[in-house]
């Protein structure tokens, strides 16, 4: 618990970092309470109120803070309701592809010989697709829907993880520690699980923070393609999309989803970067 | 790199390929739905979807058909789009110069000015200018090129419109073609209008993928000039007299490319990748806006061509980038 706590402190004296952890933790509040804070249903059409610009312009009716896209549903409400798509696959995505790729990278690191390099040549043949168009074609090929999104982007990103781990499992193989831990007779699996993986730790947890923003990214663009959640629940992708097609028309459409989703991936980026300086003891010290 | 080197990395690579291959035809056969039943008219007995079953040889076994697969492409064979009615080889053919002119334009883009960004940080050591840059940078380096290429519909498209918003080239201009590479023949015939209006609609694609590339590369590039910057032999000339500038392109660059060098390789193959979201938002006509059509249609033959011409191209540009740092790296060459 010491240590969480160090952590933590570490993290809130950055002020990127710390502000990041701020505006996830509201974005995070947000879509929880979605139902309760969004002023309008994000999926209520009213065509006598379509296309209406943001509170500012001439031309806003009150009530619409962000405006109306081309069916007259509310903008601000639709962001609100798109975060909660966005932050259930960062989560499900990022923890499933940590835990395919950290056990599969500690495996290859810590057995070496042909389990490795089944692993490695493993990580070699995704390497070699686009992982735009894997998910798109996953996501085809599962049918579209929340699941199918979480689970090709788990299946995709793996090897993200794998790399790392199998290399810090490798370095951390040769450690005094781990000598000591065989000199003394601890079997394999108990010396990997309870000695190695703890210090191959904060690794992990630095990359789901990055995994986390790779994810949302992803989501938006199988839902700009119209391959996400079916239309009827609100997203940032699908609000991209409409806004893309209206964008000489009504730019607002477009902008704020898209504003929305930077500050998202930007704040999982700084989150990470952060993460990696407070848990890395090389570089606290 | 010696030739048996190179003969095992080149059979690393068909490995790679083939695995590729193997992975692409499993993912296909569980995918739902008959291709069959796609092609039939309603008035089909059962009799006539049994012998075109047998025509395209799926009464046969997952493995049979898969060695007829491999076979067929082994031998520049792709079979036919089912959606475009043509056989893949002249479609990827056709799109792929396009894409090919694009990444490659973003590839130049993302180095010089990633390298430039790189260079002016270094010079401007100890100066404010420095975390300016680096502050920018940081903030660049969080930006996808999916995000790019929307924020730039806004600011070139609607705010500042300079450049058209989608397509290769004006349909007014488009004159006769020898060859798939328009910009680079318009570019050899000095064919000006056609170049510039070329270039144009290629500058926020470019830009989209250019920039990430960009950023990357003069994060990286920055932090090894500086590692490279207090090295005796910079000090050395320090000491000689040397301009500062002289001593960062002339000394220090070239001790500090090979990491960068390695690193443009593996964003290349993910800038690559990024075409496929790129070319749909601006309705660019390469192999990746295709590639999305190719799924959404469930085009079977066409989805595997492509994959594998990516693949392809992917694990050529290791072998290139591999062989390149290997030269460039020193403690390889004189070792």
């Amino acid at each position: 618990m010491a240590d969480l706590s160090k952590t933590l402190n570490a993290i809130l004296r950055e002020p990127r970092a710390a502000t990041s952890c701020c505006f996830l933790l509201l974005l995070v509040t947000l879509a929880i309470f979605a139902p309760a804070l969004a002023p309008r249903d994000p999926l209520e059409q009213d065509l006598m109120l379509s296309a209406l610009p943001p509170a500012w312009i001439d031309g806003a009716e009150p009530g619409f803070l962000l405006g109306t896209d081309d069916l007259g549903r509310d903008i601000f409400s639709r962001v609100i309701f798109g975060a909660r798509i966005a932050l259930i696959v960062a989560v499900a995505a990022s923890f499933f592809a940590a835990a395919i790729g950290s056990a599969l990278g500690l495996i290859a690191g810590w057995y070496g010989g042909w389990a490795d390099r089944i692993i490695s040549r493993l990580i070699d043949v995704w390497m070699a697709f686009p992982p735009v168009l894997l998910s798109v074609l996953l996501v085809a090929v599962l049918g579209s829907g929340l699941t199918s999104v979480i689970v090709a982007i788990a299946i995709i990103d793996w090897t993200r993880f794998a790399r790392v781990v199998r290399a810090e499992t490798q370095a951390q193989a040769g450690l005094d520690y781990v000598t000591s831990a065989r000199a003394i007779g601890f079997p394999q699996g108990q010396i990997l699980m309870r000695e190695i993986l703890p210090n191959v730790a904060p690794v992990i947890i630095a990359l789901i923070s990055l995994q986390m923003g790779i994810s949302v990214i992803v989501e938006a663009i199988l839902s700009f393609v119209g391959l996400s959640v079916s239309s009827d629940i609100a997203t940032w992708g699908g609000m991209i999309a409409s806004g893309r097609q209206l964008i000489n028309e009504s730019w607002w459409v477009l902008v704020f989803p898209l504003i929305a989703l930077f500050l998202t991936v930007l704040a999982f980026n700084l989150l990470g970067a952060g993460l990696r300086r407070a848990l890395d003891p090389v570089m606290r010290r | 790199m010696t030739a048996s080197d190179f003969l095992s990395r080149l059979l690393a690579a068909l490995l790679t390929l083939f695995g590729v291959g193997v992975v692409i035809f499993c993912l296909l056969r569980v995918v739902p739905g008959d291709p069959i039943a796609m092609m039939i008219s309603p008035s089909a007995t059962p009799a006539d979807i049994t012998a075109l079953r047998a025509h395209y040889g799926l009464d046969r076994s997952i493995f049979e058909q898969f060695v007829i697969w491999i076979g067929d492409v082994a031998q520049g064979d792709f079979g036919r789009s089912i959606s475009l009615k043509r056989p893949v080889v002249e479609l990827v053919g056709e799109r792929l110069p396009a894409s090919l002119e694009l990444v490659f334009a973003a590839l130049i883009f993302g180095v010089v000015s990633g390298g430039l960004i790189a260079v002016a940080g270094t010079l401007s050591r100890k100066t404010p200018v420095e975390p300016l840059l680096d502050l920018i940078n940081g903030l660049f380096l969080a930006v996808p090129d999916f995000i790019w290429a929307l924020a730039l519909v806004l600011l070139f498209g609607v705010l500042w419109p300079v450049f058209p918003l989608s397509g290769r080239m004006d349909p007014s201009v488009s004159t006769d073609f020898a060859t798939p590479f328009y910009l680079i023949e318009s570019m050899i015939r000095l064919n000006l209008a056609v170049m510039l209006d070329i270039l144009g609609h290629m500058a926020m694609p470019v830009l989209a993928l250019g920039l990430p590339l960009a950023s990357i590369i003069a994060r990286t590039l920055k932090e090894a000039l500086n590692e490279a910057m207090v090295q005796d032999y910079v000090l050395l000339g320090r000491l000689k007299g040397m301009s500062e500038m002289r001593l960062v392109l002339g000394e220090a660059l070239r001790n500090a490319v090979g990491p960068t060098l390695s690193l443009t390789g593996v964003q290349f193959t993910f800038m690559i990748g990024g075409t496929v979201i790129v070319e749909r938002i601006f309705s660019f006509p390469g192999i990746g806006s295709m590639a999305i059509d190719a799924v959404i249609n469930r085009d079977l033959p066409l989805i595997q061509g492509i994959i594998l011409a990516f693949g392809t191209l992917f694990i050529a540009i290791n072998i290139i980038v591999d062989a390149l740092s290997n030269r460039l790296n020193p403690r390889q060459t004189h070792g």
